[in-house]
């Protein structure tokens, strides 16, 4: 019943803060909505697949912090400690001194073999402290060294060592307008290895959630604070507990695995999105009314807003490829339980065509800089040579070319 | 190799700062000869210069770069410092080796610095990982432009004394000079002040010494990069409303503003990183990427070729500030200047016999070094004919299902 999450890199860490706080903040939110016995269940729930308990009452998190730079770990448990609600372990974090410079090959075939051993050690020992582990989830970026190369590195390494453990990676997509300039080749290298290795790949465009920002937020400066917030909101509200299909006084047992099972029918398809409503700065909040029906609709919008439909709920068989069935394709997860602060809030998963257009624009940024070799010299320092370029290249051509056909 | 600056700063305010230990000195100085640097100081001094490095290096947990810092136009820096160069490339392999040259101007007053600059270009070009080029002349510029600011006395414009980017408290006092110096100075030293400060501080996007060199250098001979610095001073008024800081991201771009007398703006960029310090969030970076890029030329296979990094802590005196950093075909002419005054002296053989006077010297030096600046000429010359032309994208991979 118990996921750990393993954080990788920069991007990983600061995010990978930001949801626990959300799911820590959820759990203490005396808004509910719901009856105190139904809050109780569902706040165990919660610590049970999230924290464990310490003797000083204080929840500790299960997750693993790994950074090849100390900056950022020593401030993201500096920030948790001090929140006074919950903390990371003590021994819970790996970081060295070096950092991967943007290089996705420094991260996978340096630091990976080098940190190899100390890093599965230490899951090791937190996944000993459970009766049953359920899965991973890894929170990455794609464009930088550490998250993306030694990122791929170890789901291969877990995927190898916890055969029966589900894998979900939080992978979050570069802006369109680069962060770092080579993150084309990074993202790349990254999808082509996660795709051998892991379960499902739960995709956050950086551009996406900046729109939510600006747009629906009405954030006018806007930091990576609140754009990782907004992730972490979106996250948070797909992993609290929600009713299992047999019994619907009974919270799940197994969400990652239940969801994997549902969105990944095939092997081919693994990459997922994300969708949540409503979004909104904290003062509109007070002045809004929701329904369901309004809700869904518009969920419902966002995820064939591409195409021209008719009306026909989430159960029309057009929205799915002929090979499914809609009931075996949609499943719908409910709790009666608020989540922070929204008093009616709806999300979607679903493992579709959104993502082909990022993927395919940044296949073609990656070809073209590697049609003129440029930067590749960085990575074949470091062992990965241009058939690993290439073979890259077909896996994710392959992968569009998948959903192209759907 | 000679004793006055060295024991100038052991003198001064910052005397406490170096280690006896860490200094190297002599009496008669290299006499203005890249030759007199390199092969004689060089071998003299190789063992004594290693032990130190490795004693040094001993002292770090995990070294990352080293910083060369000198000119090209005299002896010893430009002669002695591409001899370490090598030694360090030798020692140390994967240690990075950011150098910051100081480029000779026009009106130098040293007649065979184009020698010593083309001798010590070609050690540069294979042996460093990265090189900041900075020129006098655009150094000088920026000094004048900031005493003019601060001397207008046009209403609204006073400045805040300590946010000069050319303060020099710590410095040494000197005489009225000609060139003010010091002040120049003061600029490389906070463009390195900048360049370090995301690894020194924490920030919501960092970025360490290693990222520059990965994202900034697409082709290893291509590892020179035009810097600028912006804003020069900070004007005592508190309000900052947001035109002010996208001035800033304009000032960067603008030539004035360049710490070599190129043009960025009207070349084309390979690569470009920008380096913002203070109180700025990726919303402003991203408008002001939006605004600039349209009136930017960026090569056809990096088309959005950015870097950027956002640092919490601002320098002193500034609420914010900004680095940029260009992988940019500006520099050629740089380098075509310094061919041609290279083979102006050439052609005359003139001043060769003091080169050729010392040991293991021979012209064949002199030809390989402007037959290197030459290929790195026609690199960049490579890169120009693509500007403007229409971009084809190269045909993808074809997938049989």
């Amino acid at each position: 019943m118990s996921i750990v999450t393993v954080q990788l890199g920069q991007c990983g860490n600061q995010i990978g803060y930001e949801v626990f706080d959300t799911i820590c903040r959820d759990l203490h939110n005396t808004q509910g909505f719901c009856c105190k016995r139904e809050n109780e269940v569902y706040q165990a729930s919660c610590k049970e697949h999230f924290f464990n308990e310490e003797k000083s009452g204080v929840p500790i998190a299960r997750a693993l912090l790994i950074d090849m730079e100390p900056k950022v770990i020593s401030q993201t448990l500096l920030k948790a400690a001090h929140s006074g609600r919950w903390k990371y372990g003590q021994h819970s974090h790996f970081c060295q001194k070096q950092g991967s410079g943007n290089n996705w090959a420094y991260g996978y075939s340096v630091h990976g073999p080098k940190h190899e051993e100390s890093i599965m050690n230490l899951i090791q020992k937190e996944v000993e402290k459970y009766d049953s582990l359920r899965g991973f989830s890894t929170i990455m970026s794609m464009a930088g060294g550490t998250g993306s190369g030694l990122g791929a590195f170890l789901t291969q390494n877990l995927r190898d060592a916890y055969p029966n453990s589900f894998i979900i990676n939080q992978i979050i997509w570069p802006y369109g307008t680069g962060e770092v300039i080579v993150q084309n080749y990074n993202s790349v290298l990254t999808l082509s290895h996660l795709y051998r290795s892991s379960d499902a790949l739960l995709v956050h465009e950086n551009d996406v959630v900046h729109k939510i920002c600006a747009k629906l937020m009405n954030i006018k400066q806007i930091s990576f604070r609140d754009v990782n917030q907004v992730i972490a909101h979106q996250l948070g509200s797909v992993f609290q507990p929600t009713y299992s299909p047999e019994d619907s006084c009974q919270y799940r047992r197994n969400p990652l695995g239940d969801l994997m099972a549902s969105l990944v029918p095939h092997p081919e398809f693994k990459m997922l999105g994300l969708r949540n409503i409503p979004q909104m700065s904290e003062n509109s909040l007070a002045y809004t009314t929701f329904a369901w029906t309004g809700l869904l609709k518009h969920l419902r919008q966002m995820l064939i807003s591409n195409a021209k439909m008719e009306e026909g709920g989430f159960k029309d068989p057009a929205l799915y490829t002929s090979w499914l069935q809609p009931s075996d394709a949609f499943s719908e997860w409910r709790t009666h339980r608020a989540f922070n602060k929204y008093e009616k809030l709806a999300a979607l998963v679903s493992n579709s065509q959104f993502l082909l257009k990022p993927l395919d624009t940044i296949i073609g940024k990656a070809w073209n800089m590697f049609a003129s070799k440029a930067y590749v010299h960085q990575y074949t320092k470091f062992g990965i040579e241009e058939e690993d370029f290439l073979d890259s290249f077909t896996v994710l051509e392959q992968v569009v070319a998948s959903y192209c056909n759907l | 190799m000679e004793e006055g600056v060295v024991n100038e700063i052991l003198q001064g305010p910052l005397k406490d700062i170096f280690d006896s230990k860490q200094l190297i000195t002599n009496v008669s100085g290299s006499g203005n000869n890249w030759a007199v640097g390199y092969k004689v100081f060089g071998s003299q001094y190789q063992d004594q210069i290693v032990e130190k490095l490795r004693q040094t290096a001993e002292h770090c947990d995990c070294l990352q770069c080293f910083f060369i810092i000198h000119s090209m136009g005299g002896g010893t820096g430009s002669g002695l410092g591409t001899f370490i160069l090598n030694v360090l490339e030798d020692e140390f392999p994967e240690v990075y080796r950011f150098v910051t040259s100081v480029f000779p101007s026009g009106e130098d007053d040293v007649i065979t610095s184009p020698y010593n600059s083309v001798l010590a270009m070609k050690e540069l070009n294979e042996h460093a990982d990265c090189v900041l080029p900075i020129e006098n002349e655009s150094l000088f510029d920026i000094v004048s432009k900031i005493n003019q600011m601060v001397t207008s006395g046009k209403p609204g414009t006073t400045v805040k004394p300590e946010s000069l980017v050319t303060l020099n408290e710590g410095g040494i006092k000197k005489k009225l000079q000609e060139k003010p110096f010091d002040t120049m100075n003061n600029i490389v030293g906070n463009l390195l002040l900048n360049l370090t400060s995301s690894a020194r501080f924490e920030g919501s996007l960092n970025m360490d010494l290693n990222e520059i060199t990965m994202n900034l250098v697409p082709f290893p001979q291509l590892h020179y990069l035009v810097s600028s610095l912006t804003p020069l001073c900070t004007l005592a008024d508190v309000n900052i409303p947001p035109r002010r800081l996208d001035q800033m991201f304009s000032d960067a771009f603008s030539k004035d503003h360049q710490l070599i007398q190129a043009d960025p703006k009207h070349s084309l960029y390979l690569a470009c990183a920008l380096l913002v310090r203070g109180n700025v969030q990726i919303s402003d970076l991203r408008r002001n990427i939006e605004r600039l890029k349209s009136s930017l030329h960026f090569v056809s296979w990096n088309q959005e070729g950015w870097k950027t990094s956002l640092c919490s802590v601002p320098p002193v005196g500034h609420s914010h500030s900004l680095l940029a950093l260009a992988n940019n075909t500006c520099i050629k002419p740089t380098f075509i200047e310094l061919k041609k005054r290279f083979t102006r002296l050439y052609k005359k053989k003139a001043h060769l016999h003091h080169y050729l006077q010392v040991d293991g010297m021979e012209e064949s030096c002199f030809t390989e070094a402007v037959s290197s600046l030459s290929s790195l000429i026609e690199s960049y010359n490579e890169l120009d004919v693509t500007k403007g032309l229409p971009v084809h994208d190269p045909l993808r991979l074809n997938i049989v299902i």
